[in-house]
C-alpha cells in the first residue's frame, strides 16, 4: 500500500482507496475492489444519481457515490448497518412501485434489482403494493418493453441518447405518474428507431427491455448473479460492457 | 415535408406563438403555455406537430407537457377551474365550496363536462392564503370565494361568458400589508438604487454586499455576496441573473406582493446584480399561478427601458447592458429549486440537476448564473442606497436586515408583516391577533411545526429559519389533518427523479390516509418515522428531504391527534373488503343492506 499517498487516496469504512483525479467515489471504489450497491450506474454511461442505492456518508454528509467526485482525504461510510437498512427500504420501494414477479421473469438471475434484494437480504416487500396498470409493448419485432418492471433508472434513456444517438426513450410525467415514453408517432416501440443492435436495447438492469426469442437460453441457476452474490462480483460491475449482441445469442445458435 | 398535421384553424393560432419565440426549443415551456391558452389543451397531435416545428423529438415535447400540472393532454374544458387546496383554504371552507360547485355544474372532480365546457379540480396552494379560499379559472386568480360567488361563477360558465367579461371585483388581489419596515415602508425612487450602485463601482458594490451579510430569503440562507462573487469569477461567455419568483411554498405570498406593488425594487436589484457580476441577460421566473401579474410587470419593464434603467449602457456606463425577460411556470412546486427552475427556463421538465456543478459556475445554458429570491433582490436596493454597514446593523448578527412574513390561518389580520430578524413568534402572533394559537407552521409545508411552548423562539437563520410562510392554527384545529394535507401536497409535487421521494412521498400519503380512515395502528406510527428516516437523508433535493418534516413534527408534538384515530389492535389491513365490492354493487344496481358486509360481530 506504499504507493497510495494521501494526495491521491481517501478512505471507505477505514480502508485506503487510491483514485485518479476526476473519478467518482463509486468508480474509485469499484476499481479498488470495494463494493457499493448501485442500480442506475453503468461504467459506460454518464452518472445519474437517481436510484440512491449508492448513497454513502461523506465526511458526515449524505451523497450519491456515483455522482460525487473522489477527493483526497475524504472519509466515506458505506457498508454500515444504518446505510444498508436504508438501501433495503429503497429496494422495497422499487419492488412495490412496479409489478415485479421474479419467478415468471426472463431476467431472473441476470436482474440487478433481484440480485441487490438477495444480497441486502430483503425478505419481504414490506410496503403495500401499488399494483400500477402498465401496458406491455410487444410491437417491436426484436425487443419487448414491459414497463411493469421499470425502475426509472434512465439507463435506456442515456444509452439511446449518448451511445446510439437516437433518443428513443425519455422519462415523462411526474412523481408517481413518472414513466418511460418512447419517441415514435404512436408512442409504440415498433414505430421507433430502436434496433436490436442498439445499446439501449441491452442496457436495462431489470427485465423491462428484453430481446425477443432468446428466452431462458441460459438456464436459471447458471446466470450472472446465480454464480455469486452481486456484492462479490465487483470486478464484473467495474468492467462490464453493454453487450451489443445479447449474451445469450450464441447459445441459441 | 411535414409528416404531422393539425387543423388549419389551430395552426393559424399557433404560428404567431412560434414566431414570437423564434421556434426555439428552449422556449418549449413558454410555447406550451401559450398554445394551451389559445387551444385549451395540448393534444398528442399538437405535441407531435410542435415537435416537428421545433425540430425536437416528440417524446421531448410529451416529457415536458406531462410534467407540469397546468398543461393538459386532453380537453379539460374552455373553463378550467382549480380550487387552491392549501390547509389555509381548507380552514376557510374550500371543500364545501368545491362540492357546491360540482353539484351546481353536475360534475365529477377533475372530469370535464359532457359538453366539453368546464372542469373543476383541486390544485396546490395558489399563494392567496390571506384572502382565500381562492380559485384559478384558466390560471386567472379569483379570491375570497363564497357560496354566492360560486353560484355567480356557475352562471357565467353556463352562459359561456368570456373570462374577460367577468366582474372585475372577482379578480381583485389585495396587498394586506399590516406591518411595514425598511422594505415595505420606504417610498421607492426609480433609478436611485441603480445609480447608487454605479457610483460605488462594481467592486465597491460587491464590497458593500459582503459587509451587509445579506442572506438568501428563499429559505436556504446562502450569503448573497458569496454567490455573486463566485459567478463573477467563474469561466463563461455569458452570465445570467435569474429572479426566482416561483413562490410555491404553501402559505407564502410575500413575493406576490413585492411583484404587485414593489416591482421596481425587484428589477433594480436584478440590474445591480447584473452590474456586479457582469451579466447581460436576466430572467424573472414567475409561477404560473401569478399569471395575472404578467401584463403589469411587462409594462413596468417597458417603463424601465424608456427610463434607461434597462437596455444598453445603463446609467451611461459603457458595457453595462442588461435586460429582463419574464418566463412563466406551469404548476410545479419543485421548480422553486434553483436547478429545476433552470431546467424549466431551458424548456424542459423541472427535474433538479445533480449539484455540483452549482448554477454560479454552470447554470442557464451551462453558463454562470445567479439565482436569487424576489425578496433578496429587493433588499439589494437598500444596500446600494444605504451601504453594507448600515444594513448590517439591523437584525441579528447572523441574520441581518428585515424579513417579510406571510401570515395566514387563524388570526384576525392575515397579510404581510415585516420585522427586523430576531422577532419572537409570540410577538408576531400578538401583532396579527392570534390569541388562541396551538401551533404555527413556519416556512411552509417543508418547514417546521412549532407548538405553544416554542413561541418564545425567534425568526432568524440561527434559530427558526424561514422563507416567509407563517401559518397559524387555533385550538379548534386538528394537527393531524394539517400534516395529512401536506403529505398529499408532496406526493403531488414530487418530480419523480429519485427513488426515495418518488415512492416515499406516496407511501407517506397512503399511510396518513389509512390512519384517517381509522385503519391505522401503532405499526403505522412507526412506519411514518421509518419513511422519514429514508426520505430526509436519501432524497436528491430539498423537496424529498423535507417532505416528511410536518408529519414527523406533528407525530412528536401533537401525538394525541394521531392516537385518537388509531385502532386498538396490532394491525389492520389497508384493504377494505366492503369497498372492494363497490364495483359489483354498481354493476348489479344494488345498494341494500344485504349487498354490504356488515360490521363484524
Amino acid at each position: 500500500m506504499s504507493d497510495i499517498s494521501s494526495a491521491n487516496s481517501f478512505s471507505i469504512d477505514g480502508q485506503r482507496i487510491a483514485f485518479t483525479p476526476g473519478q467518482t467515489i463509486l468508480e474509485a471504489a469499484l476499481a479498488a475492489g470495494v463494493y457499493i450497491p448501485h442500480l442506475c450506474h453503468h461504467p459506460e454511461l454518464t452518472p445519474h444519481g437517481s436510484c440512491k442505492l449508492c448513497t454513502v456518508v461523506v465526511n458526515g454528509r449524505n451523497g450519491s457515490a456515483c455522482t460525487q467526485k473522489a477527493m483526497p482525504g475524504i472519509e466515506v461510510e458505506n457498508n454500515s448497518p444504518a446505510l444498508n437498512d436504508r438501501r433495503r427500504v429503497l429496494l422495497q420501494m422499487l419492488f412495490v412501485e412496479g409489478n415485479h414477479f421474479c419467478p415468471g421473469c426472463e431476467k431472473s438471475g441476470n436482474c440487478q434489482l433481484q440480485a441487490l434484494a438477495y444480497d441486502l437480504e430483503m425478505l419481504t416487500p414490506h410496503f403495500r403494493h401499488a399494483f400500477p396498470a402498465r401496458p406491455v409493448d410487444t410491437t417491436h419485432p426484436d425487443v419487448w418493453l414491459d414497463l411493469n418492471r421499470c425502475v426509472m433508472c434512465e439507463l435506456c434513456v442515456r444509452a439511446s441518447r449518448d451511445l446510439d444517438g437516437k433518443s428513443v426513450f425519455m422519462l415523462a410525467g411526474r412523481g408517481a405518474e413518472s414513466r418511460i415514453v418512447v419517441n415514435s408517432p404512436s408512442g409504440l416501440l415498433g414505430d421507433s428507431e430502436l434496433s436490436i443492435d442498439d445499446r439501449a436495447a441491452h442496457v436495462c438492469p431489470v427485465g423491462a427491455i428484453l430481446p425477443k426469442r432468446v428466452g431462458y437460453a441460459v438456464p436459471i441457476g447458471q446466470r450472472q448473479f446465480d454464480a455469486a452474490p452481486i456484492s462479490r462480483q465487483v470486478d464484473y460491475l467495474a468492467r462490464r460492457h453493454i453487450p451489443i449482441v445479447p449474451v445469450t445469442e450464441e447459445l441459441v445458435k | 415535408m411535414p409528416t404531422v398535421f393539425v387543423s388549419t384553424e389551430l395552426a393559424n393560432l399557433i404560428e404567431p406563438i412560434l414566431l414570437r419565440h423564434r421556434a426555439r426549443p428552449d422556449r418549449l415551456v413558454q410555447i406550451l403555455r401559450e398554445v394551451q391558452e389559445v387551444a385549451d389543451f395540448i393534444s398528442d397531435e399538437t405535441a407531435a406537430w410542435l415537435a416537428e416545428r421545433l425540430r425536437i423529438s416528440y417524446a421531448q415535447v410529451k416529457s415536458t407537457r406531462d410534467f407540469y400540472a397546468f398543461f393538459y393532454r386532453e380537453n379539460r374544458g374552455r373553463y378550467r377551474i382549480l380550487f387552491s387546496d392549501n390547509i389555509t383554504d381548507r380552514m376557510a371552507g374550500n371543500q364545501a365550496l368545491f362540492e357546491h360547485m360540482l353539484k351546481r355544474l353536475r360534475l365529477e372532480p377533475g372530469k370535464v363536462s359532457d359538453d366539453g365546457l368546464v372542469s373543476v379540480d383541486y390544485t396546490s396552494c395558489t399563494g392567496m392564503c390571506d384572502q382565500g379560499p381562492a380559485i384559478l379559472v384558466n390560471n386567472r386568480t379569483i379570491t375570497r370565494m363564497t357560496p354566492r360567488r360560486v353560484d355567480e361563477i356557475c352562471d357565467l360558465v353556463r352562459g359561456k361568458v368570456p373570462l374577460s367579461q367577468w366582474p372585475a371585483e372577482f379578480f381583485v388581489v389585495e396587498d394586506n400589508i399590516h406591518r411595514a419596515d425598511m422594505l415595505l415602508g420606504t417610498p421607492h425612487e426609480p433609478g436611485k438604487a441603480v445609480h447608487a450602485a454605479i457610483a460605488r463601482g462594481r467592486d465597491g458594490m460587491l464590497g458593500e454586499m459582503k459587509l451587509s451579510n445579506l442572506r438568501g430569503r428563499g429559505g436556504a440562507g446562502f450569503t448573497t455576496a458569496v454567490k455573486w462573487d463566485a459567478c463573477r469569477n467563474a469561466n463563461g461567455d455569458t452570465r445570467y441573473i435569474v429572479c426566482n419568483a416561483d413562490e410555491g411554498e404553501p402559505g407564502t405570498f410575500k413575493d406576490r406582493v413585492l411583484l404587485q406593488s414593489y416591482a421596481g425594487r425587484v428589477f433594480e436589484g436584478m440590474a445591480i446584480a447584473a452590474y456586479v457580476v457582469g451579466a447581460s441577460q436576466g430572467f424573472l421566473y414567475l409561477r404560473g399561478e401569478y399569471l395575472y401579474l404578467l401584463p403589469q410587470l411587462e409594462a413596468y419593464l417597458a417603463g424601465m427601458r424608456s427610463a434607461g434603467l434597462l437596455g444598453r449602457s445603463i446609467g451611461g456606463v459603457a458595457g453595462f447592458d442588461f435586460d429582463i425577460e419574464i418566463h412563466l411556470g406551469a404548476g410545479a412546486y419543485v421548480c422553486g429549486e434553483e436547478t429545476a427552475l433552470i431546467e424549466s427556463l431551458e424548456g424542459k421538465a423541472g427535474r433538479p440537476r445533480v449539484r455540483p456543478p452549482f448554477p454560479v459556475t454552470s447554470g442557464y445554458m451551462g453558463q454562470p448564473t445567479v439565482v436569487n429570491n424576489v425578496e433578496t433582490l429587493s433588499k439589494v436596493t437598500e444596500i446600494a442606497i444605504h451601504g453594507g454597514a448600515w444594513y448590517e446593523a439591523i437584525g441579528t448578527k447572523q441574520s441581518t436586515g428585515t424579513k417579510i412574513l406571510s401570515v395566514s390561518g387563524d388570526c384576525e389580520r392575515p397579510g404581510l408583516y415585516e420585522y427586523a430578524f430576531g422577532v419572537r413568534i409570540a410577538q408576531v402572533l400578538e401583532d396579527c391577533g392570534a390569541q388562541e394559537a396551538i401551533a404555527v407552521q413556519i416556512s411552509g409545508a417543508s418547514g417546521v411545526c412549532l407548538s405553544e411552548r416554542e413561541f418564545g423562539r425567534r425568526i432568524a437563520f440561527e434559530d427558526v429559519p424561514t422563507a416567509g410562510s407563517f401559518m397559524i392554527f387555533g385550538k379548534q384545529r386538528d394537527m393531524f389533518e394539517v400534516a395529512r394535507n401536506f403529505s398529499h401536497f408532496f406526493a403531488h409535487e414530487s418530480c419523480g427523479f429519485c427513488t426515495p421521494c418518488r415512492v416515499g412521498t406516496s407511501l407517506l400519503k397512503n399511510i396518513m390516509d389509512k390512519i384517517a380512515d381509522g385503519r391505522g395502528t401503532q405499526y403505522e406510527m412507526n412506519e411514518l418515522l421509518r419513511l422519514q428516516q429514508v426520505l430526509k437523508p436519501g432524497s436528491h433535493c430539498g423537496l424529498g428531504q423535507t417532505a416528511g418534516n410536518a408529519v414527523a413534527d406533528t407525530v412528536q408534538k401533537f401525538r394525541p391527534a394521531y392516537e385518537r384515530r388509531l385502532a386498538e389492535t396490532d394491525f389492520v389491513p389497508a384493504f377494505d373488503l366492503d369497498a372492494a365490492l363497490a364495483r359489483a354493487r354498481e354493476l348489479t344496481g344494488r345498494d341494500d343492506a344485504a349487498a354490504h358486509l356488515g360490521e363484524e360481530a
